[in-house]
């Protein structure tokens, strides 16, 4: 065990802090510093802009995406340096939240699944940010019941033709291409009927209808299809295997934001270590004292559990169904906290208005976009099945929906 | 960077393992719960035998010379078995406290007999209910002679030396007292069974100084021994979830496995994921102990909050999930319980090392 560098990953730190130090965007740095929770903040320059522009600076010095090929965009990095690189962005990852579908979800199901000249041709663009991609899976009637999904896709000479609704999906308004499940026979049971395929945003027939939030904001998107073609050879894995297709997907999803995933920690901590209770230093009051320990052990415990995946990986491993457990914990221990800091703010705890609230808002701002975290990319109770039924190895629930086809499954009334 | 064990390691884990599983099974823990005194003498010389006393204390003190993450993996064996011996007591107290402050003589005199398990140890401070402060401690050594009584020692009924915290002059300090006449040994009943807790009350007893800044020398020996008992936790917590695991898969209610229904897997997963967080916290600590780091205080602290509560919620769980069997005496249910909620006091409670590691907290913008 040890969790020193390498002379060959100290050597590596030394080369990323210089690129760093020469090209990132200092003059945002400030601005990215102050950023609340779930946006980030680059003062008077155009968020979306400003993400390209770092990401495309990274790609051409071999900087993004570091573990992909070369021939994709990528520097053919181990896992341990894409740590050492994520550490030493620090404060410019906050840039990165754009691309994190695309690189860290879509990207690794096109290598596993797409024919290789699509990914030659697609892959880079996605490493340098030219192009965004979106990941178009929950629908009304298939949430924690993906496999439940009906957008329909019929073979039509060398194309499909897809029609349907899909919902949740982040980022499809600015989104270049979307990683598309489809249903392609509802005769065969439900999991065994699905296909995945990649389409162009810009299709005709492809309609986008941002959603008003329960939080006031519009991060997700319902996206309609009526008539949209998708040429054939845009099929992502086999015809009937696109189940197997996004349960790759979703591994990495539950790797791509497991590790990372905000939990509200370093903001309360601030807070609290700055803040006076009662006429005292909070941090001497024994209630934020046992709160505090208790959340720093959970997040502590997330992070040395993502450098523990990170030596698995490193070993030749693949991401495992545990790492279901950073969002569960994080998610609810966002809510408390937020609950928490607006408890100890009394009845000023109320207001929203970052000009007149306490800390700008930020943890009114955590309070309502958190039972979303608890929601998105799988509910807490679809993670403890997960952790229950892959990990544990526990017998599934009896379901009602086991053996038959999927157009004899019951239904709630539409 | 690498964080795990290594190969070399974790075959020393095993070997422990399968010790424990072949000497310290259920049936020997269950023989010390109503015997005396409470611990297995024949696993303790099992224990001596393979070096394991001894496992960080240099060779030349008897010891086996390898480190603290090797140490970290047996005090694991140890908690999962729930093993009836006073090796937290003798090796993370005791031996450790020899090694930091010993003179060369004291340590020459009292490691090999350690490491040899001739000589057994107990840290000797609490005297009165409620969390241990500097002024509760009223023992006090007068011209080489300590007075006073410590009334919740573990392994005090077993040990053979006694390390006592102590008024001396105008300030506490750690001493050494051997057992004999002047130490007077009354055995009591914790809420676990498998373990030898006693009464001491010194009566001029011979004490020779170990070390004179003694509140801020436990606090150090604290942080160090909190580390190997997180371990312990960790091993009796993942003992504790495989027995509920189990239980779930073959108990059948309703005319399904009882691990079929929600209530349970979800309670389950919860279980593992405490754990899991404890176990990532307890390998940051094995690391930050074995390389005596500069955030060992913080690190102690997390792994030892984290694998208090993982260990207290996969014990009281099980009891959960194995419904009124688990509540029996014959079910091995309460026998982690118990050894869940003696190792939550034992060093301070939960609360204590929560303050602890807030104290020990960076300031934010240093995270």
């Amino acid at each position: 065990m040890d969790f020193t560098d390498t002379p060959a990953e100290a050597a590596f730190r030394e080369q990323a802090r210089d690129f760093i130090a020469a090209n990132a965007p200092h003059y945002l740095a400030e601005h990215l510093a102050k950023s609340g929770f779930g946006h980030t903040n680059t003062g008077e320059h155009d968020a979306l802009t400003e993400a390209k522009k770092w990401q495309r600076t990274k790609a051409q010095a071999g900087w993004a995406c570091l573990q992909w090929p070369t021939e994709f965009g990528g520097r053919g990095a181990s896992p341990i340096e894409n740590v050492i690189w994520s550490q030493e962005e620090g404060l410019y990852s906050r840039l990165t939240g754009t691309f994190i579908i695309g690189q860290g979800m879509c990207a690794p199901t096109l290598m596993a699944f797409a024919d290789p000249s699509h990914n030659t041709r697609l892959l880079p663009k996605l490493a340098s940010g030219e192009e965004v991609w979106c990941q178009l899976f929950s629908e009304p009637h298939g949430g924690s019941d993906l496999a439940g999904l009906r957008t329909k896709a019929e073979k039509d000479g060398d194309e499909w033709l897809v029609n349907g609704q899909k919902i949740w999906t982040s980022g499809a308004q600015h989104s270049d291409y979307g990683l598309l499940i489809t249903r392609t026979d509802a005769t065969v049971a439900k999991h065994k009927g699905l296909t995945m395929f990649f389409l162009d945003m810009k299709s005709p027939g492809v309609r986008i209808v941002p959603i008003k939030q329960a939080n006031g904001n519009s991060e997700f998107n319902e996206v309609y299809f009526e008539n949209v073609r998708i040429p054939d050879d845009q099929r992502v894995g086999g015809v009937g295997e696109g189940w197997r297709v996004a349960i790759t997907t979703l591994m990495n999803e539950r790797m791509a934001i497991g590790g990372s995933i905000a939990t509200g920690f370093p903001e309360i901590l601030e807070w609290a270590q700055s803040a006076q209770l009662n006429g005292r230093p909070a941090l001497e009051d024994p209630n934020v004292k046992s709160k505090l320990a208790d959340w720093y052990v959970k997040a502590a415990g997330l992070k040395n559990n993502a450098s523990r995946q990170i030596t698995t990986l490193s070993k030749g491993g693949l991401p495992g169904p545990e790492n279901s457990m950073g969002k569960l914990v994080a998610g609810n221990m966002m809510q408390d906290i937020a609950k928490f800091a607006l408890d100890l703010q009394g009845l000023s705890g109320v207001l929203v208005d970052p000009s007149v609230a306490e800390g700008a808002a930020r943890f009114q701002a955590m309070l309502l976009r958190s039972p979303a975290v608890r929601i998105e990319g799988g509910t807490d109770q679809i993670l403890r099945n997960i952790i229950g039924e892959r990990v544990l190895g526990l017998p599934e629930d009896m379901r009602a929906d086991k053996g038959i086809a999927f157009s004899d499954i019951p239904t709630s009334a539409l | 960077m690498n964080f795990d064990f290594s190969d070399d390691q974790k075959l020393l884990a095993d070997q422990v393992k399968r010790y424990l599983d072949d000497n310290c099974g259920m049936d020997r823990v269950r023989q010390v719960l109503t015997g005396s005194p409470r611990m297995a003498q024949d696993v303790w010389e099992g224990l001596a035998r393979m070096g394991l006393l001894g496992t960080a204390v240099p060779e030349s003190y008897g010891g086996a010379g390898a480190g603290y993450a090797e140490l970290c993996l047996v005090a694991q064996q140890l908690g999962a078995h729930i093993a009836p011996v006073p090796f937290g007591s003798t090796v993370y107290l005791v031996a450790e406290a020899l090694l930091l402050w010993g003179s060369q003589a004291q340590q020459e005199y009292w490691l090999p007999q350690i490491c040899a398990g001739t000589v057994k140890g107990a840290l000797a401070t609490v005297e009165s209910v409620g969390q241990l402060t500097p002024g509760q401690i009223h023992a006090e050594v007068v011209n080489g002679a300590l007075c006073g009584k410590k009334v919740v020692v573990t392994d005090g009924g077993v040990a053979d030396l006694y390390l006592v915290m102590a008024k001396h002059g105008d300030q506490l300090s750690l001493f050494l007292v051997e057992r004999a006449a002047q130490v007077d040994v009354l055995n009591v009943d914790s809420v676990d069974l498998s373990r030898d807790v006693a009464q001491v009350n010194f009566q001029n007893a011979p004490a020779q100084l170990l070390v004179a800044q003694g509140w801020n020398a436990l606090e150090v020996l604290q942080n160090r021994a909190a580390v190997l008992y997180a371990f312990e936790q960790l091993g009796g917590a993942q003992r504790a979830l495989d027995m509920a695991v189990a239980y779930a898969q073959e108990r059948f209610a309703f005319g399904r496995a009882i691990g079929s229904f929600q209530a349970i897997k979800h309670m389950l997963a919860d279980m593992f994921v405490s754990l899991k967080l404890a176990e990532s916290n307890c390998y940051y600590a094995a690391w930050a102990l074995a390389n005596n780091t500069a955030d060992l205080p913080l690190a102690a602290a997390t792994a030892r909050v984290s694998a208090t509560q993982a260990f207290q919620l996969c014990a009281k769980d099980n009891i959960q999930v194995h419904g009124g069997m688990g509540f029996t005496w014959e079910f091995d249910c309460h026998l982690y319980y118990r050894r869940s909620n003696y190792l939550a006091l034992e060093l301070g409670s939960l609360s204590e090392w929560e303050a602890r590691l807030v104290e020990a907290l960076p300031r934010v913008e240093n995270i």
